[in-house]
Protein backbone atom coordinates (compact mmCIF):
# COMPACT_ATOMS: atom_id res chain seq x y z
CA UNK A 1 0.00 0.00 0.00
CA UNK A 2 1.37 3.18 -0.80
CA UNK A 3 0.05 6.81 -0.02
CA UNK A 4 -1.17 9.13 -2.91
CA UNK A 5 0.75 12.16 -0.73
CA UNK A 6 4.31 11.19 0.62
CA UNK A 7 4.41 10.93 4.03
CA UNK A 8 6.21 9.95 6.86
CA UNK A 9 7.31 9.78 10.95
CA UNK A 10 7.74 13.16 12.29
CA UNK A 11 8.06 12.45 15.60
CA UNK A 12 8.38 9.15 17.76
CA UNK A 13 8.56 8.06 21.73
CA UNK A 14 8.59 5.15 23.71
CA UNK A 15 7.88 4.37 27.24
CA UNK A 16 8.30 1.77 29.17
CA UNK A 17 7.74 1.06 33.25
CA UNK A 18 10.50 0.60 35.53
CA UNK A 19 9.78 -2.51 36.99
CA UNK A 20 11.09 -5.43 35.96
CA UNK A 21 9.89 -9.42 37.37
CA UNK A 22 12.78 -12.16 36.33
CA UNK A 23 11.65 -15.03 34.60
CA UNK A 24 13.12 -17.23 37.33
CA UNK A 25 11.01 -15.30 39.77
CA UNK A 26 7.90 -16.82 37.94
CA UNK A 27 9.84 -20.43 37.35
CA UNK A 28 10.51 -20.22 41.11
CA UNK A 29 6.71 -19.91 42.28
CA UNK A 30 5.45 -22.20 39.32
CA UNK A 31 7.70 -24.85 38.44
CA UNK A 32 10.86 -25.06 41.08
CA UNK A 33 13.38 -23.43 38.72
CA UNK A 34 13.37 -24.44 34.92
CA UNK A 35 16.21 -24.29 32.37
CA UNK A 36 14.58 -22.70 29.66
CA UNK A 37 13.35 -19.17 29.76
CA UNK A 38 11.73 -17.57 26.48
CA UNK A 39 13.26 -14.35 28.20
CA UNK A 40 15.22 -12.93 30.97
CA UNK A 41 12.63 -10.50 32.51
CA UNK A 42 9.63 -8.56 31.89
CA UNK A 43 8.52 -5.01 32.29
CA UNK A 44 5.62 -4.34 35.11
CA UNK A 45 3.66 -1.37 35.48
CA UNK A 46 3.64 0.31 38.50
CA UNK A 47 0.08 0.50 40.70
CA UNK A 48 -1.04 3.95 39.14
CA UNK A 49 -0.05 2.68 35.43
CA UNK A 50 -1.97 1.17 32.40
CA UNK A 51 -2.26 1.84 29.25
CA UNK A 52 -3.82 5.11 28.82
CA UNK A 53 -0.98 6.40 31.48
CA UNK A 54 1.60 4.66 29.91
CA UNK A 55 0.17 6.29 26.21
CA UNK A 56 0.56 9.30 27.35
CA UNK A 57 3.78 9.78 28.36
CA UNK A 58 4.54 7.83 24.85
CA UNK A 59 2.89 10.39 23.22
CA UNK A 60 4.28 13.11 24.59
CA UNK A 61 7.93 12.45 24.12
CA UNK A 62 6.79 11.97 20.10
CA UNK A 63 5.04 15.47 20.65
CA UNK A 64 8.96 16.69 21.65
CA UNK A 65 10.01 15.12 19.18
CA UNK A 66 8.09 16.51 16.34
CA UNK A 67 7.77 20.04 17.96
CA UNK A 68 4.20 20.05 16.61
CA UNK A 69 1.81 21.69 18.64
CA UNK A 70 -0.76 18.72 20.14
CA UNK A 71 -3.47 21.21 19.01
CA UNK A 72 -2.45 20.86 15.56
CA UNK A 73 -2.95 16.90 15.44
CA UNK A 74 -6.07 15.57 13.25
CA UNK A 75 -6.14 12.08 14.51
CA UNK A 76 -5.45 9.88 17.90
CA UNK A 77 -5.39 6.62 17.39
CA UNK A 78 -4.61 4.43 20.47
CA UNK A 79 -4.19 0.60 19.77
CA UNK A 80 -4.06 -1.85 22.59
CA UNK A 81 -5.94 -4.85 24.09
CA UNK A 82 -5.64 -3.59 27.73
CA UNK A 83 -7.64 -0.52 27.65
CA UNK A 84 -8.51 0.75 30.94
CA UNK A 85 -12.19 0.81 30.14
CA UNK A 86 -14.17 -2.08 28.32
CA UNK A 87 -16.70 1.17 27.43
CA UNK A 88 -15.14 4.62 27.13
CA UNK A 89 -12.42 5.30 24.62
CA UNK A 90 -8.74 5.36 25.82
CA UNK A 91 -8.19 7.86 22.89
CA UNK A 92 -10.26 10.89 24.15
CA UNK A 93 -8.54 10.34 27.72
CA UNK A 94 -4.90 10.54 25.83
CA UNK A 95 -5.98 13.65 23.49
CA UNK A 96 -7.51 15.29 26.88
CA UNK A 97 -4.13 14.82 28.47
CA UNK A 98 -1.74 15.66 25.74
CA UNK A 99 -3.71 19.04 24.94
CA UNK A 100 -4.65 17.91 21.56
CA UNK A 101 -8.64 18.46 20.21
CA UNK A 102 -11.60 18.84 20.80
CA UNK A 103 -11.39 19.14 17.03
CA UNK A 104 -9.77 15.76 16.29
CA UNK A 105 -10.65 11.98 15.34
CA UNK A 106 -10.33 9.90 18.37
CA UNK A 107 -10.25 6.31 18.22
CA UNK A 108 -9.45 2.93 19.82
CA UNK A 109 -8.28 -0.03 17.69
CA UNK A 110 -7.90 -3.00 19.15
CA UNK A 111 -6.43 -6.26 17.18
CA UNK A 112 -4.28 -8.73 20.12
CA UNK A 113 -0.53 -7.32 19.68
CA UNK A 114 -1.06 -5.70 15.97
CA UNK A 115 -3.23 -2.83 17.46
CA UNK A 116 -0.70 -0.03 17.11
CA UNK A 117 0.46 -0.71 13.82
CA UNK A 118 -3.57 -0.95 12.69
CA UNK A 119 -3.53 2.52 13.83
CA UNK A 120 -0.14 3.75 12.63
CA UNK A 121 -1.73 2.10 9.18
CA UNK A 122 -4.51 4.63 9.86
CA UNK A 123 -2.97 7.57 10.46
CA UNK A 124 -0.96 6.77 7.30
CA UNK A 125 -4.29 6.96 5.45
CA UNK A 126 -5.42 10.32 6.93
CA UNK A 127 -2.19 12.09 6.38
CA UNK A 128 -1.55 10.64 2.94
CA UNK A 129 -5.27 11.30 1.62
CA UNK A 130 -4.80 15.06 2.87
CA UNK A 131 -7.58 15.18 5.39
CA UNK A 132 -5.57 16.01 8.37
CA UNK A 133 -1.97 17.57 8.48
CA UNK A 134 -0.74 15.08 11.22
CA UNK A 135 -1.99 12.08 13.22
CA UNK A 136 -1.05 10.28 16.60
CA UNK A 137 -0.76 6.70 16.33
CA UNK A 138 0.26 4.51 19.29
CA UNK A 139 0.15 1.06 21.04
CA UNK A 140 0.21 0.42 24.36
CA UNK A 141 -0.66 -2.77 26.59
CA UNK A 142 0.14 -3.96 30.18
CA UNK A 143 -0.26 -7.53 29.70
CA UNK A 144 -1.81 -10.05 31.40
CA UNK A 145 -0.51 -13.82 31.92
CA UNK A 146 -2.73 -16.20 33.95
CA UNK A 147 -0.45 -17.21 36.91
CA UNK A 148 1.10 -20.40 35.99
CA UNK A 149 0.74 -19.49 31.68
CA UNK A 150 3.65 -19.51 29.64
CA UNK A 151 2.06 -15.90 28.67
CA UNK A 152 3.09 -15.00 32.39
CA UNK A 153 7.29 -15.00 31.50
CA UNK A 154 6.54 -12.64 28.66
CA UNK A 155 3.59 -10.80 29.14
CA UNK A 156 5.03 -6.74 29.93
CA UNK A 157 4.31 -3.48 29.18
CA UNK A 158 5.06 -0.60 27.30
CA UNK A 159 3.90 1.80 24.46
CA UNK A 160 5.09 3.42 21.61
CA UNK A 161 3.61 6.66 20.15
CA UNK A 162 4.67 7.44 16.15
CA UNK A 163 3.35 10.86 14.83
CA UNK A 164 2.86 10.83 11.08
CA UNK A 165 2.79 14.21 8.83
CA UNK A 166 4.13 14.80 5.06
CA UNK A 167 7.64 13.76 3.83
CA UNK A 168 8.84 17.13 3.47
CA UNK A 169 9.08 17.08 8.02
CA UNK A 170 9.55 13.67 8.39
CA UNK A 171 12.56 11.97 10.39
CA UNK A 172 11.78 8.65 8.46
CA UNK A 173 9.82 8.69 5.26
CA UNK A 174 7.58 5.29 4.87
CA UNK A 175 8.01 3.99 1.21
CA UNK A 176 5.10 1.57 1.58
CA UNK A 177 3.37 -1.18 3.45
CA UNK A 178 1.28 -4.05 3.65
CA UNK A 179 -1.40 -5.70 5.75
CA UNK A 180 -2.30 -9.65 5.71
CA UNK A 181 -4.55 -11.51 7.61
CA UNK A 182 -6.35 -14.88 8.24
CA UNK A 183 -9.02 -16.23 10.73
CA UNK A 184 -6.56 -18.11 12.87
CA UNK A 185 -7.63 -19.37 16.55
CA UNK A 186 -3.91 -19.37 17.76
CA UNK A 187 -4.85 -17.09 20.41
CA UNK A 188 -8.20 -15.32 22.17
CA UNK A 189 -9.79 -14.29 25.09
CA UNK A 190 -13.56 -14.22 25.38
CA UNK A 191 -15.59 -10.93 26.64
CA UNK A 192 -15.49 -10.99 30.77
CA UNK A 193 -12.90 -13.06 31.20
CA UNK A 194 -9.50 -11.89 32.81
CA UNK A 195 -6.91 -13.97 31.34
CA UNK A 196 -6.27 -15.22 27.46
CA UNK A 197 -5.86 -18.66 26.39
CA UNK A 198 -4.17 -19.91 23.40
CA UNK A 199 -4.81 -22.59 20.68
CA UNK A 200 -1.47 -24.65 21.31
CA UNK A 201 -0.37 -25.85 18.56
CA UNK A 202 -1.19 -23.12 16.47
CA UNK A 203 0.87 -20.57 18.09
CA UNK A 204 4.09 -20.96 15.68
CA UNK A 205 3.67 -21.94 12.66
CA UNK A 206 0.06 -20.75 11.36
CA UNK A 207 0.13 -17.97 13.44
CA UNK A 208 3.56 -16.10 13.92
CA UNK A 209 5.43 -17.06 11.01
CA UNK A 210 2.26 -18.02 8.71
CA UNK A 211 1.43 -14.17 8.39
CA UNK A 212 5.44 -12.58 9.74
CA UNK A 213 7.00 -13.98 6.75
CA UNK A 214 4.22 -13.58 3.73
CA UNK A 215 3.72 -9.73 5.31
CA UNK A 216 6.84 -9.21 5.10
CA UNK A 217 8.09 -10.83 1.74
CA UNK A 218 4.87 -9.11 -0.07
CA UNK A 219 5.92 -5.76 1.05
CA UNK A 220 10.25 -6.67 -0.16
CA UNK A 221 8.55 -7.90 -3.65
CA UNK A 222 6.20 -4.37 -3.83
CA UNK A 223 9.03 -2.47 -3.33
CA UNK A 224 11.57 -4.55 -5.53
CA UNK A 225 14.25 -5.19 -2.20
CA UNK A 226 16.17 -7.56 -0.84
CA UNK A 227 17.23 -8.05 3.02
CA UNK A 228 20.95 -6.62 2.15
CA UNK A 229 18.63 -3.17 1.43
CA UNK A 230 17.83 -2.71 5.33
CA UNK A 231 20.08 -1.44 8.12
CA UNK A 232 17.78 -2.41 10.80
CA UNK A 233 14.34 -5.15 10.87
CA UNK A 234 11.92 -5.28 13.78
CA UNK A 235 9.61 -8.26 14.24
CA UNK A 236 6.70 -8.86 16.74
CA UNK A 237 8.37 -9.91 19.91
CA UNK A 238 6.51 -12.50 21.51
CA UNK A 239 9.49 -14.04 23.08
CA UNK A 240 13.32 -14.02 21.31
CA UNK A 241 13.57 -16.81 19.92
CA UNK A 242 10.22 -16.11 16.89
CA UNK A 243 11.48 -13.14 15.63
CA UNK A 244 15.00 -14.11 15.16
CA UNK A 245 14.17 -17.19 13.79
CA UNK A 246 12.17 -15.37 10.96
CA UNK A 247 14.07 -12.65 10.63
CA UNK A 248 17.08 -15.28 9.65
CA UNK A 249 14.62 -17.02 7.48
CA UNK A 250 13.48 -14.38 5.59
CA UNK A 251 17.44 -13.47 5.04
CA UNK A 252 18.97 -11.15 7.70
CA UNK A 253 21.37 -11.04 9.75
CA UNK A 254 21.50 -10.90 13.32
CA UNK A 255 23.22 -7.06 13.15
CA UNK A 256 20.46 -6.22 11.33
CA UNK A 257 17.73 -6.98 14.44
CA UNK A 258 19.65 -6.90 17.33
CA UNK A 259 19.09 -3.30 18.11
CA UNK A 260 15.36 -3.35 17.96
CA UNK A 261 14.54 -6.89 19.51
CA UNK A 262 14.17 -5.88 23.80
CA UNK A 263 11.80 -8.60 24.28
CA UNK A 264 14.77 -10.56 26.67
CA UNK A 265 15.04 -7.09 28.49
CA UNK A 266 11.20 -5.49 28.69
CA UNK A 267 9.13 -8.85 27.92
CA UNK A 268 6.48 -8.48 25.15
CA UNK A 269 4.72 -5.43 25.46
CA UNK A 270 1.95 -6.72 23.17
CA UNK A 271 0.55 -3.86 20.66
CA UNK A 272 4.04 -1.61 21.91
CA UNK A 273 6.21 -4.25 21.67
CA UNK A 274 7.37 -4.24 17.57
CA UNK A 275 6.88 -0.07 17.56
CA UNK A 276 8.86 -0.13 20.98
CA UNK A 277 11.77 -1.84 18.80
CA UNK A 278 11.46 0.53 16.39
CA UNK A 279 12.06 3.42 18.52
CA UNK A 280 14.91 2.31 19.79
CA UNK A 281 16.51 1.79 16.11
CA UNK A 282 15.17 5.16 15.32
CA UNK A 283 17.03 6.44 18.51
CA UNK A 284 20.39 5.21 16.65
CA UNK A 285 19.57 5.70 12.54
CA UNK A 286 21.31 8.09 10.68
CA UNK A 287 20.16 9.42 7.34
CA UNK A 288 19.48 6.84 4.97
CA UNK A 289 19.20 4.13 7.07
CA UNK A 290 16.08 1.87 5.50
CA UNK A 291 14.00 0.07 8.42
CA UNK A 292 11.90 -2.79 7.96
CA UNK A 293 8.86 -2.95 10.71
CA UNK A 294 6.99 -5.98 10.41
CA UNK A 295 3.84 -6.75 14.12
CA UNK A 296 1.91 -9.39 14.43
CA UNK A 297 -1.92 -9.71 16.07
CA UNK A 298 -3.34 -13.44 17.14
CA UNK A 299 -6.36 -13.90 15.46
CA UNK A 300 -4.63 -13.08 13.47
CA UNK A 301 -2.46 -10.73 11.06
CA UNK A 302 0.68 -8.47 10.53
CA UNK A 303 1.24 -5.05 9.08
CA UNK A 304 4.58 -4.56 7.25
CA UNK A 305 6.26 -0.65 6.67
CA UNK A 306 9.28 -0.03 5.04
CA UNK A 307 11.05 3.09 6.62
CA UNK A 308 13.88 5.27 4.91
CA UNK A 309 15.27 7.75 7.44
CA UNK A 310 15.96 11.02 6.58
CA UNK A 311 18.53 13.65 8.04
CA UNK A 312 16.04 15.34 10.14
CA UNK A 313 16.53 12.45 12.23
CA UNK A 314 19.68 13.01 14.32
CA UNK A 315 18.60 17.08 15.27
CA UNK A 316 15.41 15.23 17.05
CA UNK A 317 16.84 12.02 18.63
CA UNK A 318 17.73 13.81 21.40
CA UNK A 319 14.63 16.13 22.44
CA UNK A 320 13.14 13.29 24.55
CA UNK A 321 14.33 10.24 26.56
CA UNK A 322 15.73 7.85 24.42
CA UNK A 323 13.73 3.58 24.75
CA UNK A 324 17.13 2.34 26.08
CA UNK A 325 17.08 4.90 29.00
CA UNK A 326 13.43 3.17 29.99
CA UNK A 327 15.08 -0.35 29.24
CA UNK A 328 17.84 0.54 31.25
CA UNK A 329 15.65 2.85 34.31
CA UNK A 330 14.93 -0.64 36.15
CA UNK A 331 13.66 -1.51 39.73
CA UNK A 332 13.70 -5.51 39.89
CA UNK A 333 10.52 -6.64 42.06
CA UNK A 334 9.66 -10.18 43.33
CA UNK A 335 6.47 -12.52 42.59
CA UNK A 336 4.66 -11.22 46.03
CA UNK A 337 5.26 -7.27 44.93
CA UNK A 338 4.27 -8.32 41.34
CA UNK A 339 1.11 -10.37 42.49
CA UNK A 340 0.21 -7.05 44.52
CA UNK A 341 0.97 -4.55 41.95
CA UNK A 342 -1.00 -6.24 39.04
CA UNK A 343 -3.52 -7.10 41.11
CA UNK A 344 -3.44 -10.92 40.94
CA UNK A 345 -4.33 -11.52 44.84
CA UNK A 346 -8.20 -11.21 45.52
CA UNK A 347 -8.27 -9.70 49.29
CA UNK B 1 -19.03 8.93 44.32
CA UNK B 2 -21.63 10.32 42.80
CA UNK B 3 -20.99 14.09 43.81
CA UNK B 4 -17.52 12.97 42.98
CA UNK B 5 -17.54 12.54 39.04
CA UNK B 6 -19.06 15.84 37.60
CA UNK B 7 -15.77 17.42 40.06
CA UNK B 8 -13.38 14.97 38.53
CA UNK B 9 -14.43 16.11 35.42
CA UNK B 10 -14.33 19.92 36.21
CA UNK B 11 -10.70 19.86 37.31
CA UNK B 12 -9.17 17.38 34.46
CA UNK B 13 -7.97 19.72 32.07
CA UNK B 14 -5.79 21.58 34.85
CA UNK B 15 -5.04 18.40 36.55
CA UNK B 16 -4.30 16.07 33.22
CA UNK B 17 -1.98 18.83 31.60
CA UNK B 18 -0.86 20.61 35.31
CA UNK B 19 -2.12 24.48 34.55
CA UNK B 20 -1.45 26.84 36.99
CA UNK B 21 -2.85 30.39 37.45
CA UNK B 22 -0.49 33.29 37.02
CA UNK B 23 -1.45 36.85 38.49
CA UNK B 24 -0.80 39.28 35.94
CA UNK B 25 -0.31 41.69 38.58
CA UNK B 26 2.53 39.99 40.89
CA UNK B 27 3.43 37.52 38.79
CA UNK B 28 2.67 35.00 41.76
CA UNK B 29 1.59 31.47 40.03
CA UNK B 30 -0.22 28.79 42.40
CA UNK B 31 -1.99 25.54 41.90
CA UNK B 32 -4.43 24.51 41.60
CA UNK B 33 -5.92 27.24 39.71
CA UNK B 34 -7.79 30.50 42.00
CA UNK B 35 -9.22 32.83 40.59
CA UNK B 36 -7.81 35.64 42.84
CA UNK B 37 -4.67 35.93 43.42
CA UNK B 38 -3.42 35.09 47.04
CA UNK B 39 -0.55 37.26 46.67
CA UNK B 40 -1.84 40.95 46.29
CA UNK B 41 -5.61 40.10 45.75
CA UNK B 42 -5.86 40.78 42.24
CA UNK B 43 -8.48 38.89 40.16
CA UNK B 44 -6.18 40.03 36.79
CA UNK B 45 -4.77 35.98 36.76
CA UNK B 46 -4.54 33.56 33.71
CA UNK B 47 -4.28 30.23 33.13
CA UNK B 48 -1.11 28.78 32.20
CA UNK B 49 0.84 25.41 31.79
CA UNK B 50 3.57 24.44 33.72
CA UNK B 51 6.93 23.28 32.79
CA UNK B 52 6.45 20.12 34.99
CA UNK B 53 9.72 20.21 36.42
CA UNK B 54 10.91 21.55 40.12
CA UNK B 55 11.94 19.74 43.30
CA UNK B 56 11.10 18.08 46.54
CA UNK B 57 10.42 20.59 49.59
CA UNK B 58 8.94 18.76 52.23
CA UNK B 59 7.50 15.00 52.29
CA UNK B 60 5.58 12.43 54.12
CA UNK B 61 5.44 8.76 54.09
CA UNK B 62 1.91 7.47 53.37
CA UNK B 63 0.99 4.00 55.21
CA UNK B 64 -2.77 4.30 56.42
CA UNK B 65 -5.03 5.67 53.67
CA UNK B 66 -8.50 5.06 51.88
CA UNK B 67 -9.10 1.89 49.97
CA UNK B 68 -8.43 2.72 46.49
CA UNK B 69 -5.24 3.70 47.17
CA UNK B 70 -3.88 0.56 48.81
CA UNK B 71 -1.80 -0.74 46.27
CA UNK B 72 0.27 1.33 46.01
CA UNK B 73 0.79 1.58 50.22
CA UNK B 74 3.83 3.09 51.12
CA UNK B 75 3.46 6.20 48.87
CA UNK B 76 5.14 9.19 49.25
CA UNK B 77 2.78 12.69 49.44
CA UNK B 78 5.72 15.87 48.60
CA UNK B 79 5.00 20.02 48.56
CA UNK B 80 6.96 20.20 45.33
CA UNK B 81 8.42 23.34 44.44
CA UNK B 82 7.60 24.09 40.87
CA UNK B 83 10.34 25.46 38.80
CA UNK B 84 7.28 28.67 38.62
CA UNK B 85 7.87 29.33 42.16
CA UNK B 86 4.36 27.55 43.01
CA UNK B 87 4.57 24.75 46.07
CA UNK B 88 2.34 22.23 44.73
CA UNK B 89 1.11 19.02 46.91
CA UNK B 90 1.35 15.80 44.88
CA UNK B 91 2.52 12.30 45.17
CA UNK B 92 5.88 10.66 44.36
CA UNK B 93 5.17 7.54 42.42
CA UNK B 94 8.13 5.31 40.64
CA UNK B 95 10.47 5.36 43.86
CA UNK B 96 10.99 4.22 46.99
CA UNK B 97 10.21 6.04 50.01
CA UNK B 98 13.82 6.25 51.27
CA UNK B 99 14.79 7.24 48.00
CA UNK B 100 13.13 10.88 48.68
CA UNK B 101 15.38 13.57 50.01
CA UNK B 102 14.52 17.25 50.16
CA UNK B 103 15.83 19.16 47.46
CA UNK B 104 15.07 16.08 45.04
CA UNK B 105 14.84 16.65 41.73
CA UNK B 106 11.78 16.03 39.80
CA UNK B 107 9.11 15.99 36.60
CA UNK B 108 5.18 15.84 36.16
CA UNK B 109 3.76 12.47 34.69
CA UNK B 110 0.44 11.30 34.26
CA UNK B 111 -1.02 8.19 36.18
CA UNK B 112 -3.81 7.10 37.41
CA UNK B 113 -5.13 8.96 41.16
CA UNK B 114 -7.77 6.80 42.31
CA UNK B 115 -10.36 4.10 41.01
CA UNK B 116 -14.10 4.15 42.67
CA UNK B 117 -13.89 0.69 42.64
CA UNK B 118 -14.07 -2.13 39.92
CA UNK B 119 -17.01 -0.59 38.26
CA UNK B 120 -16.69 2.91 38.59
CA UNK B 121 -14.70 6.04 37.21
CA UNK B 122 -10.90 6.48 36.88
CA UNK B 123 -9.28 9.25 38.22
CA UNK B 124 -6.57 10.17 36.35
CA UNK B 125 -3.93 13.36 37.19
CA UNK B 126 -0.05 14.42 37.87
CA UNK B 127 1.95 13.19 40.04
CA UNK B 128 6.07 13.53 40.18
CA UNK B 129 9.03 11.26 39.84
CA UNK B 130 12.70 11.59 40.20
CA UNK B 131 13.93 12.76 37.10
CA UNK B 132 14.61 10.56 34.42
CA UNK B 133 18.72 9.47 33.92
CA UNK B 134 19.99 10.48 30.83
CA UNK B 135 17.44 13.60 30.62
CA UNK B 136 18.67 15.69 33.26
CA UNK B 137 21.36 17.56 31.88
CA UNK B 138 19.21 18.56 28.46
CA UNK B 139 16.54 20.22 30.74
ZN1 LIG C 1 -0.87 38.81 42.63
Amino acid sequence: MKTVAPVGLVGYGAYVPRYRLAASEVAAVWQGGRDHLPVREKSVPGPDEDAVTMAVEAALNAVSRAQVDPAELGAVYVGSESHPYAVKPSSTMVAEAIGAGPSVLAASFEFACKAGTEALQAALGLVGAGMVPYALAIGSDTAQGRPSDELEYTAGAGAAALIVGPAEGALAVVEGSRSYVTDTPDFFRRAGQKYPRHGGRFTGEPGYFGHVLPAAEALLADLGHGPEDYAAVILHQPNAKFPAKAAADLGFRPEQWEIGLLVGQIGNAYAGSSLIGLTAVLDQAGPGDRILLVSFGSGAGSDAFSLVVTDKVSARQGLAPKTMDYVKRRRPIDYALYARYRGKLAV
Amino acid sequence: MALQLPRDWRLQAQRYRLLGAKCRGCGRVVVPIRPVCPGCGSDDVETIKLSGRGEVYSYTVMYKVPDSFERSVPYVVALVRLEEGALISAQITDVEPEEVVVGLPVEVVFRQWRQYGADGHIVYGYKFRPVMPGMAATQ
